[in-house]
């Protein structure tokens, strides 16, 4: 029986016992369903876990399992020659079975054993399905008879399901943390790696970046040197001229739109402000490098200035711009929740509104504020698509913003991209690099979460 | 010429502004619209320097959507329309010409929440003297505050601790902090909205007796849903139902011979 068959036929033994569930339910109690404990609902729901939940897990656990056991029977099956072959070619000859057995492309004329091999894997196969199918279906019929044996006036049904399902909240909570940490383990693991080869201290605080390295033994290129300081200082340049633009427009903005705009200008005006947020980032990469960088580089010409024409200013500039909502909209938020009596008080003593925002609003939201702008920062540095398409790749160790710099993350991009070896060093500080990046938003957000926490106690 | 005037008047001593005889504010058939809402009809009341003068009624009554328009603090609310005239000292305080920042300098208001900024102890008591420009120097200032915590009672309880932020303070303490705040910038008079309802007994009877001794120096209006309180700290009462103003009187004989059936009525608590 194939598998989506099962899980169909499951899913209809699951909803006959909810009916048969709610039903007996009904009738354990008839004419006096509020001397049930729990409502026929939860009688049904009951039985239906009960006939679905242990079978589905049973079948969940058969399909993590399922390959490495058939893998050790049918290669424990071959003749005594192979077992001293090497891991390597073991999984090349593990490959032919399979692809034979199901019926893919092969090398032309296999071994009659490796043959042999591909029926003993169709039939492990097969017995396999064949009693996965019996078990599930015996544990489901046996779960439903069993719940539904136990349906009664004092059964808690409903504290049950409840339970059940707040095992399945937990489960759903603990999938997104088990991928951060699963992100960060290969992250860590793959760098480790990198640093066997490349000592973290010249990582970390090497002057020169300049990753290629020869493929073979007998190719001419450079050995390759990975100092990240001028990646390091690049992404700073751009996120610092990114921030240059962002938090003084952001602000200002949220200052008019929660202090001096008509409702009706701010119920225009917000949402518009925000759709900056929603343009793909790809866009503003060729909005920065076909309009932006060539007008820098003409308006520096005007007044004799040598521009590159892939410059920091110019990725800054519109990385800035892509900013701005996520400093003035939580600014805004915040602003806003600044309690009405704070302004009253400062009216009420003669302050005029520009003093009341500058001395009482503006020093009290200000926790929240720099969370806000931390959030943004974090996200200047993370962001790629914009820096590849305007910023350049050369690696230059400058602060000169009219020059071309590089950053971290299209680094990552660049040594990612293409076909690549996953041991050499070249590669592997693609991990390194994203593990500082990592580190660094981490860091980031979690003092912003921290700062805007803070301000929140303020006024509760 | 007007700025020059109302600069005049706060530059004079509290005692020189205290006029046992005339009105301080006259009201005259002031009318105040929330959008549709007709909350406040033809309310013509004076206000006597010197004197404690109470509002009382039931919720929604209009006491302090009027208290409110004594400071024009009813500019701040979208959608508020006020009409008719209010004097103070014989000028129109809603003529286009009075600067509203100055206005307030001189008619001071405390909330019913107690609202310190989130500053230390001294800065919230300093605020208004700064954005006015009231002291010279470091020295004026330090005087200034000082005098305001002790007139408002608070200093013995805060001297060593004037950096701490004033949120930190008890809600008596930060009301009190409230009321040094607006005697700080030298007001003629002081408007309290429902100063004490956040408060319990004890500090309650502290700022009650804080506004009788404040009495000698300001004008004060107190809007208080406690009869006894009005009974207890003010010289006048003014009972106000649905938005109109029912009867005006001494304190005294507002609650022993009221006038009005509904103001008799509500003292005696059958309804409101």
């Amino acid at each position: 029986m194939p598998f989506s068959l099962l899980l169909l036929v499951l899913v209809g033994l699951a909803a006959m016992s909810y009916r048969f569930g709610t039903a007996r339910a009904r009738a354990v109690a008839p004419g006096r369903q509020s001397q049930l404990h729990s409502r026929p609902m939860y009688h049904g729901l009951y039985a239906a876990m009960w006939c679905g939940v242990p079978a589905l897990l049973i079948a969940t656990v058969w399909l993590m399992f399922q390959p490495v056991l058939v893998k050790g029977l049918v290669l424990g099956g071959l003749p005594e020659s192979y077992s001293a072959l090497s891991e390597a070619r073991l999984n090349l000859i593990w490959n032919d079975i399979r692809n034979l057995a199901t019926g893919d492309v092969v090398r032309a004329a296999p071994a009659p054993e490796i043959r042999d091999a591909a029926d003993a894997f169709r039939r492990i196969h097969a017995i396999g399905d064949a009693a996965l199918a019996v078990v599930c279906l015996v544990l489901a019929a046996v779960g439903a008879r069993y719940a539904l044996g136990k349906v009664s006036m004092s059964l808690r049904a409903r504290n049950r399901v409840e339970s059940v399902i707040t095992v399945f909240l937990v489960a759903s909570s603990l999938v997104a943390i088990l991928t951060t940490v699963g992100i960060v383990l290969s992250l860590l693991f793959e760098s480790l790696r990198f640093f066997a080869k490349v000592p973290p201290l010249e990582f970390l605080f090497g002057l020169h970046w300049s990753p290629q390295t020869a493929l073979r033994a007998d190719q001419v290129g450079s050995s390759g040197s990975f100092g990240a300081v001028p990646l390091f200082t690049g992404t700073l340049l751009i996120s610092l001229i990114s921030m240059c633009v962002a938090v003084p427009v952001g602000l200002m903005s949220a200052i008019y739109m929660s202090e001096y705009a008509h409702r009706k200008f701010r119920a225009v005006a917000k949402p518009l402000l925000e759709v900056l947020a929603g343009i793909p980032t790809v866009v503003y990469g060729f909005f920065a490098a076909l309009t932006v960088a060539p007008f820098i580089r003409r308006m520096g010409e005007e007044i004799g200035l040598s521009v590159a024409s892939e410059s920091a200013l110019a990725a800054g500039l519109v990385m800035g711009v892509m900013i701005i909502p996520f400093v003035s909209s939580i600014s805004d938020d915040v602003i806003n929740a600044v309690p009405q009596a704070m302004r009253d008080g400062a009216y009420a003593l003669g302050a005029t509104k520009s003093e009341t925002i500058r001395n009482v609003i503006v020093p009290a939201a200000l926790p929240g504020i720099v969370g806000g702008v931390l959030l943004a920062v974090s996200r200047a540095i993370g962001e790629t698509m914009i820096v590849v398409m305007a910023a350049g790749l050369s690696a230059n160790l400058t602060f000169n913003p009219l020059d071309a710099v590089t950053t971290v993350t299209v680094q990552i991009v660049t040594l990612l991209t293409g076909d690549q070896e996953f041991d050499s060093a070249k590669t592997l500080a693609a991990f390194a690099l994203g593990l500082v990046l990592f580190c660094v938003t981490l860091g980031l957000n979690i003092l912003a979460l921290h700062v805007v926490r803070k301000y929140r106690e303020q006024y509760e | 010429m007007e700025k020059a005037k109302v600069r005049d008047a706060r530059e004079m001593t509290p005692e020189t502004h205290v006029d046992k005889t005339g009105a301080k504010i006259r009201a005259i058939a002031t009318n105040v619209h929330y959008g549709d809402k007709h909350a406040l009809k033809d309310v013509t009341l004076d206000i006597r320097a010197g004197e404690v003068t109470a509002f009382i009624g039931p919720s929604g009554c209009g006491k302090s959507t009027f208290l409110r328009c004594l400071n024009r603090m009813n500019d701040t609310i979208e959608g508020c329309r006020v009409s008719g005239t209010v004097t103070m000292d014989g000028e129109d305080i809603y003529d286009p010409r009075i600067d509203v920042v100055q206005l307030r300098a001189r008619v001071g208001m405390v909330f019913q929440k107690p609202n310190p900024f989130p500053k230390s102890i001294y800065d919230n008591v300093a605020y208004g003297p700064r954005i006015h420009g009231l002291a010279a120097n470091k020295d004026e200032l330090d005087e200034i505050v000082v005098t305001s915590l002790e007139k408002a009672g608070l200093l013995a309880e805060v001297k060593d601790r004037m950096e701490a932020p004033g949120t930190g303070l008890s809600g008596g303490q930060q009301q009190r902090l409230c009321i040094a705040r607006a005697i700080a910038v030298n007001p003629e008079v002081i408007l309290m909205d429902e100063p004490c309802s956040a408060l319990d007994p004890i500090a309650t009877a502290k700022i009650e007796e804080l506004i009788d001794e404040l009495r000698e120096n300001y004008t004060i209006v107190i809007v208080t849903h406690s009869m006894q309180q009005a009974a207890r700290v003010s010289q006048r009462t003014a009972f106000f139902h649905l938005g109109e103003l029912i009867e005006v009187g001494d304190t005294e004989q507002i609650f022993t011979n009221p006038g009005h059936k509904l103001t008799q009525g509500y003292i005696t608590g059958r309804f409101g």
